[in-house]
């Protein structure tokens, strides 16, 4: 069990120092999220009464475009440079390969939205912070990645790789999706709904399943 | 099969075996049943033109593609059954160094370490680096190496995790005589201080005799010819390599 995660947090190590001195998806994470709230506000010229119902798909759009950015580069660095051969032959189980390339592409979206909500907050004036509203953005970020890594690593052998990972991404995210949109709607309500909604816990639960899904599946994906 | 074929049988226990194995690439069979054995400590050379199907071998021979019938057995081990400990031996140098351009020479052999397990990683890391000529580089970004740097650093990488067996697929690919010279003392050094077995996919006819202890040669996914290195000649390979390589396309072209 060590020795697995001590190779996960080398894969996790090695994505995390490499993008840290080039910065290329950080910075075109960054700057997607960033124009798409930027747009969006000025575009639905938002008032105090529609604010509620807007946002939250707002919020989700940036997170869920400029996370498709990492999860892209993902694998085809490692293609681009001949190292997923080097991957395939260390002895490493498949799904220690998947835990470390998702880790890392959750890292980068929560750095990315570390300097995205605030921005939102401010634009918006939601308050963003509060605890639930966290756990929702992380559990919608942690089943988005989830995923998509697995679909990048798709993706990643078919010519047309950039445009194929959202045609194979998106329908299957859905889910998760307006799990996310739904729950962050409640938690950003003025007036909270009078009873707990099934929204929290349908994010959950599918955060279960794609994470299962994925661990059980990525070594018949991850081949040459 | 021609007369050189009858090679005898390696006593010791065998580093690599292959029985029967075919690969089809869609409608196209690119691998045609070989049988192919490599001894402990024993060093092959393997020649054929290309699309001869050398490299599709050598990835198959590593467990990084699977064969579309037939075994391998590494040092005994199957590795459909235990994957990991087949692979824990194996080395590979290839035309890509698998090295990370944005990484250090240091950080790439610490990845690599920490995915093969190597004790005493950091002891191990100066070591091989020094064998290899980068102590001075390694804290050296890979991306700024030249191409013969990179395949040195290459060879540090393979050999990191001090496996038993090596396969080299055209490891001299893009070097200048200085790197190859490098490339055959390091790999003599290999031999006689480790007794790896080694499989060296070339098309460097001299280099791949003065390394090897036996010699095949791999045409249209078949093995036409074995022999004892030491009983060639540079001349006669050539030969026996532009005659098969020509009866072969020739055989292409009238659709057999």
């Amino acid at each position: 069990m060590r020795s697995y995660l001590d190779k996960v947090l080398a894969i996790v190590g090695k994505d995390v120092a490499a993008e840290l001195r080039t910065r290329e998806v950080l910075s075109s994470m960054f700057v997607f999220a960033l124009l798409v709230i930027v747009i969006f506000n000025f575009a639905f010229e938002l008032k105090v009464e529609n604010t509620g119902a807007v946002a939250p798909g707002v919020l989700w759009v940036a997170i869920v475009f400029a996370g498709m950015l990492g999860l892209n580069r993902s694998f085809i660095t490692e293609k681009d440079r001949g190292c997923m051969e080097g991957l395939l032959l260390c002895p490493v189980d498949r799904s220690a390969i998947y835990v470390g390339k998702m880790v890392g592409n959750l890292l980068f979206m929560a750095a990315m939205e570390a300097i995205v909500l605030p921005v939102y907050a401010a634009f918006f004036n939601l308050p963003v912070f509060a605890p639930r509203m966290l756990l929702i953005v992380l559990l919608g970020t942690i089943g988005f990645a989830a995923v998509g890594t697995l679909f990048s690593a798709v993706a990643v052998h078919t010519r047309t790789r950039e445009v194929m990972l959202p045609i194979l991404l998106l329908p299957v995210a859905v889910p998760v999706l307006v799990a996310a949109v739904k729950a962050t709607g409640d938690a950003l309500a003025s007036t909270p709904p009078p009873t707990e909604g099934p929204w929290l816990g349908v994010l959950i639960g599918f955060d279960v399943i794609f994470l299962t899904v994925a661990f059980l599946t990525f070594e018949y994906v991850f081949q040459e | 099969m021609t007369g050189g074929s009858e090679v005898a049988a390696v006593a010791a226990p065998e580093a690599l075996k292959a029985t029967g194995i075919t690969k089809r690439f869609g409608h196209r069979l690119v691998l045609k049943g070989i049988n192919f054995s490599l001894g402990q400590g024993e060093r092959v050379a393997l020649f054929g033109p290309n699309g001869a199907g050398k490299t599709t071998f050598v990835r198959i021979l590593a467990t990084v593609v699977s064969p579309t019938s037939g075994r391998v057995l590494v040092d005994g081990i199957d590795p459909q059954e235990e994957p990991l400990e087949a692979r824990r031996r194996i080395g590979v140098v290839s035309h890509h160094p698998y090295l990370y351009d944005d990484l250090t020479v240091r950080e790439n052999l610490r990845f690599y370490g920490r995915m093969y397990d190597v004790p005493d990683l950091d002891r191990r890391i100066a070591e091989t680096a020094r064998w290899v000529g980068l102590s001075a580089r390694l804290d050296d970004k890979v991306g700024t190496f030249s191409h013969g740097m990179q395949q040195r650093m290459a060879v540090a990488r393979a050999v990191l995790h001090d496996p038993e067996l090596l396969m080299l697929d055209e490891p001299e690919a893009g070097l200048d005589q200085d790197a190859l010279d490098l490339l055959a003392d390091l790999l003599n050094e290999a031999r006689d201080g480790h007794r790896r077995a080694a499989l060296i996919v070339t098309h460097h006819l001299d280099l791949g005799l003065a390394l090897s202890n036996r010699v095949v040669i791999l045409v249209d996914g078949r093995i036409v010819f074995q022999s004892p290195s030491q009983e060639l000649e540079p001349g006669t390979v050539r030969q026996l390599y532009s005659r098969h390589a020509s009866r072969t396309e020739r055989n292409r072209g009238q659709g057999r």
